[in-house]
């Protein structure tokens, strides 16, 4: 092999140019950022006001097309036996709080998180921190490699598995097309007993802790969502701490903060691996002039 | 001494039992594009990633390991005596992760859009697993371009056409390809060692997207240096154990003075990563999970001792000089590699909400085995096809 060192300093030279312009095109996108600028919507979810009947399942089903049946049917409690997960074919799902005696329900569905990990996660951003709040999944992009369902701390992602030729993620959009005009989702519309209020985050942390101060009786005191894993668009009030009960015990850290630095850490705009390139360059060229000499 | 093809029949008794048993994974593998991956594969909602991410792709990436490993060794730093296990390593490493690709491709939903990531419009440089699959699929036309040479090795000056012009132009062709892969096989060589240092690495920083769906005893912010350091570690035990694999199954003499200077370098490589995980462990202070009787402390437990056994094993001159103690050293390195990949991806998987665990199906059980035993056969065809070994006495 004969390479003379002239080629070598060429070649190295216009690997920076190129790759810089990749990593400022690779990391443009920084998801979450958009969702705390205020102007973005928000769900306060009142599990105290919840009564159980179910009818945001309906007009959820409705709304995204998917399979439903006559809203009567909907008054079915034995569901409550288990602890339902959203599906393929439901966005949300209405659960019994498991740890409290009486029937007091809660609404589940995607949190919409202020620094989303699917979203981080997807290899193709087919998953997107929209302005509006509502994280959104764009089935032309993904290749179903289902690393968004690894990332969510909340277990939401379903996936398709039925489906032979076009599987998709499917998750509550927070009906996006509604929020952008600046509409009440379907479920939030539908709920008869206001157990669900729609407005910007600021606004709806400021109802929640007025609430707390209020009925301190009613209330254990913290706003589920307001700092967990970073902040998310849906916030939830509830009788008990639904930390380590209905919901996942999480750190007030964004659930990609670690991957992203390390990531960001490697990829310095690529100069550790050029670094770590013209290295071995150099060991390979040197030790190679030393067995000649 | 020269690296030439092989004259050995393709089949055996035994290659006819991992030919079957490469249809078996076939037919499965059609049965998930026929029917879906319902069907064929016992993935939920919970459990979105299974054996095909777990042993196909994170295990086969880091098998195919010694590739780099020995292009290192016996390119950068020069130590010619390396180079008879090169042509094998490149090859494995070039199978290697051909067929992880065929692997993932079962995998995803959305196959035929496994090319999305390379469309700059869809980058996403957030994604551990963006760079994972830009950097697998560079490594792979890296791997292609230097295994060339060998296949233009192989014709040039052979080139039998009838036709003297046709003949002349493909040796002239021959002869261009010949003098351009020799001069960009340095920058081949360096890009494939930094790639690979990058993904390998990388593969180690996925699961950390869920800190609290991990167990402790693999959540660990040095994932990544563990992953690299382990990928160096078996680079050189999987070039052992398939040297020594194949000298069986062709019936040549292994290389087995030069397996035991290799063999030297072992201990090093797996004490540092040993040192390593023992380190992170103690300063995370998570012994008491090691002890706590899981599932997860137990194989925590067999995967390292699937490591320190090699390491103590392989200090022993005696035994790097015997061909039965090198072949049982490396295995043992290679299943503790596979081990930990295992553990990682799936072992240590805990989702919140859930009761069930995950089994692989019977169908994703072919397709792996499968996967595995189509590489053995394709590698066997080019070593006999193809100037890849070397054998010490001449004709
Ligand atoms: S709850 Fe899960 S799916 Fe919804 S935005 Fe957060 S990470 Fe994504
Ligand atoms: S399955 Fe689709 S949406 Fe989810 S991470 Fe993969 S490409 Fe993105
Ligand atoms: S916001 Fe829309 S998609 Fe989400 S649960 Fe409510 S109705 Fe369904």
């Amino acid at each position: 092999m004969s390479t003379s060192r002239r080629d070598f300093i060429k070649i190295l030279a216009t690997l920076p140019l190129a790759s810089s312009s990749f990593a400022s095109d690779g990391h443009s996108e920084k998801n979450g950022d958009l969702a705390s600028n205020g102007t973005s919507y928000s769900v306060l979810m009142d599990s105290t006001l919840c009564v159980g009947c179910r009818k945001c399942e309906w007009a959820c089903n409705d709304k995204n097309h998917l399979p439903n049946k006559d809203i009567s049917t909907f008054e079915d409690t034995s569901v409550f036996a288990f602890r339902r997960r959203p599906e393929v074919d439901k966005f949300t799902v209405v659960n019994k709080i498991q740890s409290l005696k009486e029937q007091q329900t809660i609404k589940i569905q995607c949190m919409h998180c202020l620094h989303p990990a699917c979203a981080s996660a997807c290899i193709v951003g087919a998953l997107k921190k929209q302005e509006c709040g509502a994280v959104t999944y764009d089935a032309d992009k993904c290749i179903g490699c289902r690393y968004c369902m690894v990332a969510c701390p909340f277990q939401i992602p379903a996936y398709e598995y039925k489906n032979v030729l076009t599987p998709k993620v499917q998750k509550c959009s927070f009906c996006v097309d509604k929020l952008e005009k600046g509409e009440k989702p379907a479920c939030v519309e539908m709920c008869p007993n206001e157990a669900m209020t729609f407005g910007t985050r600021a606004e709806l942390i400021e109802v929640a802790n007025s609430r707390m101060h209020q009925h301190p009786e009613k209330y254990f005191h913290h706003i589920y969502g307001e700092y967990e894993a970073g902040g998310t668009s849906w916030l939830y009030l509830s009788q008990i701490d639904l930390r380590g009960s209905e919901f996942p015990q999480l750190s007030s850290d964004p659930i990609p903060k670690l991957t992203e630095t390390i990531q960001h850490g490697i990829f310095k705009n690529f100069v550790p691996p050029l670094a770590l390139f013209t290295l071995l360059g150099v060991a390979m060229h040197s030790l190679k002039d030393k067995d000649r000499d | 001494m020269k690296a030439r093809p092989l004259n050995i029949p393709f089949f055996t008794p035994g290659v006819w039992i991992v030919f079957s048993l490469a249809l078996i994974g076939a037919s499965a593998y059609l049965y998930r594009m026929f029917f879906g991956l319902a069907e064929a594969t016992n993935l939920t909602n919970s459990y979105p990633w299974g054996i095909w991410i777990a042993i196909d792709v994170a295990s086969g990436v880091a098998l195919a390991a010694g590739g780099f490993t020995s292009a290192a060794l016996a390119e950068i730093f020069h130590r010619e005596k390396y180079h008879v296990i090169l042509r094998p390593a490149l090859l494995t490493a070039m199978l290697g992760y051909t067929f992880v690709v065929i692997g993932l491709l079962a995998d995803l939903g959305r196959y035929y859009n496994v090319w999305h990531p390379m469309i700059p419009t869809m980058w996403q440089g957030n994604s551990v697993l963006f760079e994972v699959g830009l950097c697998v699929m560079a490594y792979l036309n890296v791997l292609y371009s230097e295994f060339a040479p060998i296949v233009v090795d192989r014709f040039k000056g052979k080139v039998t056409f009838k036709n003297e012009y046709l003949r002349q132009k493909t040796e002239g062709l021959l002869t261009f390809l010949d003098k351009f892969f020799r001069k960009i096989l340095w920058v081949l060589i360096i890009a494939g060692v930094v790639l690979s240092c990058l993904h390998q690495s990388s593969l180690g920083t996925l699961m950390l997207i869920a800190p609290t769906k991990i167990h402790p005893l693999w959540y660990t912010p040095i994932s990544p240096l563990l992953f690299w350091l382990s990928a160096v570690a078996v680079g050189y035990p999987m070039v052992i154990f398939e040297s020594l694999l194949a000298s069986k199954s062709f019936g040549i003499k292994p290389e087995t003075h030069v397996l035991s200077s290799l063999a030297k370098i072992i201990p090093f490589t797996v004490g540092f990563y040993f040192a390593a995980k023992v380190i992170d462990i103690t300063i995370r202070e998570a012994w008491p999970f090691v002890g706590e009787g899981s599932l997860q402390s137990y194989m925590f437990i067999f995967e390292m001792a699937l490591f320190a056994i090699p390491l103590i094993l392989l200090t022993q001159e005696k035994i790097r000089q015997s061909v039965r103690g090198l072949f049982i050293s490396s295995a043992l390195v290679v299943s503790g590699v596979v081990i930990n990949r295992i553990n990682v991806f799936l072992i240590a998987y805990h989702p919140p909400y859930t009761e069930e665990i995950y089994l692989p199906s019977i169908y994703e059980i072919a397709v792996t085995v499968g996967l595995i035993c189509a590489l053995v056969l394709v590698y066997r065809f080019l070593t006999i096809n193809l100037p890849i070994v070397t054998i010490e006495d001449g004709e």
